[in-house]
C-alpha cells in the first residue's frame, strides 16, 4: 500500500486516497483531507465525522449517505451543502474510512 | 474529482414498473452522491413514477419478462403481479433500498433537476396536480435536450 504524510502524520492510503487504517485518523488528518477537497470543516461536518466513525466501528464498514441522514441529524439537503462535490465518498474519505460500498 | 468541465448525466425514464423506476432513480442518485450533475426527464409511462397518486403502486411485471423465470401463462394469472410486486418491495425493504417516493425526495434534496414531459401528460391528460412536487417543470423533448447539453445520456 502506498503511504502518504498528510498533515504530518504518514499514513497507508488505497489507490483511491482513502485511508486503509482508521485508527491512524486523526483530527489534523481530517482537517487537511478536507482542505484538498476545497471543504472547510464546520460543526454540521465534525457531526457527520463522528457519526462515520462511531457507524462504522459498529458495522465495519462506512455508512451512506442515507443512513447518515437518517442517523446523524443532518438533512439530505444539508448534506450536499456540507460536501458539495457529492457527500457519497467524501464524508468517508475525511473520517479516514474506507470507500462506502453502498449507492444509496 | 477536479475536472474542469463538470460532468453531468441526463436520464430518462419512460418505463413505470416497479422494476424499471429503480434503474433509473438509483443511478440517477449514484450521481449526485459522487458530485456529477443530474436531470431525469420522465416521459410515457415514466409518468407514473413522478404521478403522486400512482408512485406508490408501481408493479413488477411479471408478463414478457424472461428473467422472472416464470412461463407467460402463469404470470398472467390474477394476483401474481401483485405477488411478485409484495415479494420485491420485501427484498428491497430488507437491503434498505428506499420507496420511490423516498427516492424521489432524496433526489431532489441532492440537487437532481426533475423534468416531465408535456406531451405524455397531454396524451395521458396530467396536470402538474398530478405530479408529485420535486418535478421542476413540464418540458417538451426539445427543451429537454437544450437543457441536456454536454451530458451523458441514458435511456431507461
Amino acid at each position: 500500500m502506498p503511504t502518504e504524510t498528510i498533515a504530518g502524520h504518514t499514513v497507508e492510503i488505497d489507490s483511491d486516497g482513502f485511508m486503509t487504517d482508521a485508527a491512524a485518523w486523526n483530527k489534523e488528518i481530517a482537517t487537511e483531507l478536507a482542505k484538498r477537497s476545497g471543504l472547510q470543516l464546520t460543526d454540521k461536518h465534525w457531526q457527520v465525522i463522528e457519526y462515520c466513525r462511531k457507524d462504522a466501528q459498529e458495522k465495519g464498514e462506512a455508512p451512506g449517505v442515507r443512513r447518515i441522514t437518517q442517523n446523524a441529524g443532518v438533512s439530505m439537503r444539508e448534506m450536499y451543502q456540507l460536501f458539495p462535490k457529492g457527500p457519497g465518498k467524501l464524508a468517508a474519505l475525511i473520517s479516514g474510512l474506507a470507500k462506502p460500498k453502498g449507492c444509496i | 474529482m477536479s475536472e474542469e468541465t463538470p460532468r453531468k448525466v441526463a436520464i430518462i425514464c419512460s418505463k413505470g414498473t416497479l422494476d424499471m423506476a429503480y434503474p433509473g432513480l438509483i443511478m440517477a442518485n449514484a450521481a449526485r452522491l459522487i458530485g456529477i450533475d443530474c436531470m431525469l426527464f420522465f416521459t410515457f409511462w415514466g409518468l407514473d413514477i413522478i404521478n403522486k397518486n400512482k408512485m406508490d403502486k408501481l408493479q413488477v411485471a411479471t408478463v414478457g419478462n424472461p428473467s422472472m423465470g416464470m412461463p407467460t401463462f402463469l404470470g398472467g394469472i390474477p394476483g401474481m403481479g401483485a405477488m411478485a410486486t409484495s415479494m420485491m418491495k420485501k427484498e428491497m425493504e430488507k437491503i434498505e433500498i428506499p420507496t420511490v417516493r423516498e427516492m424521489i425526495e432524496i433526489l431532489d434534496a441532492s440537487g437532481a433537476d426533475l423534468y416531465a414531459c408535456k406531451m405524455a401528460m397531454d396524451m395521458f391528460k396530467l396536470t402538474t396536480d398530478d405530479l408529485v412536487p420535486e418535478v421542476k417543470e413540464v418540458l417538451t423533448a426539445t427543451d429537454f435536450w437544450e437543457k441536456a447539453e454536454g451530458a451523458q445520456v441514458v435511456f431507461v
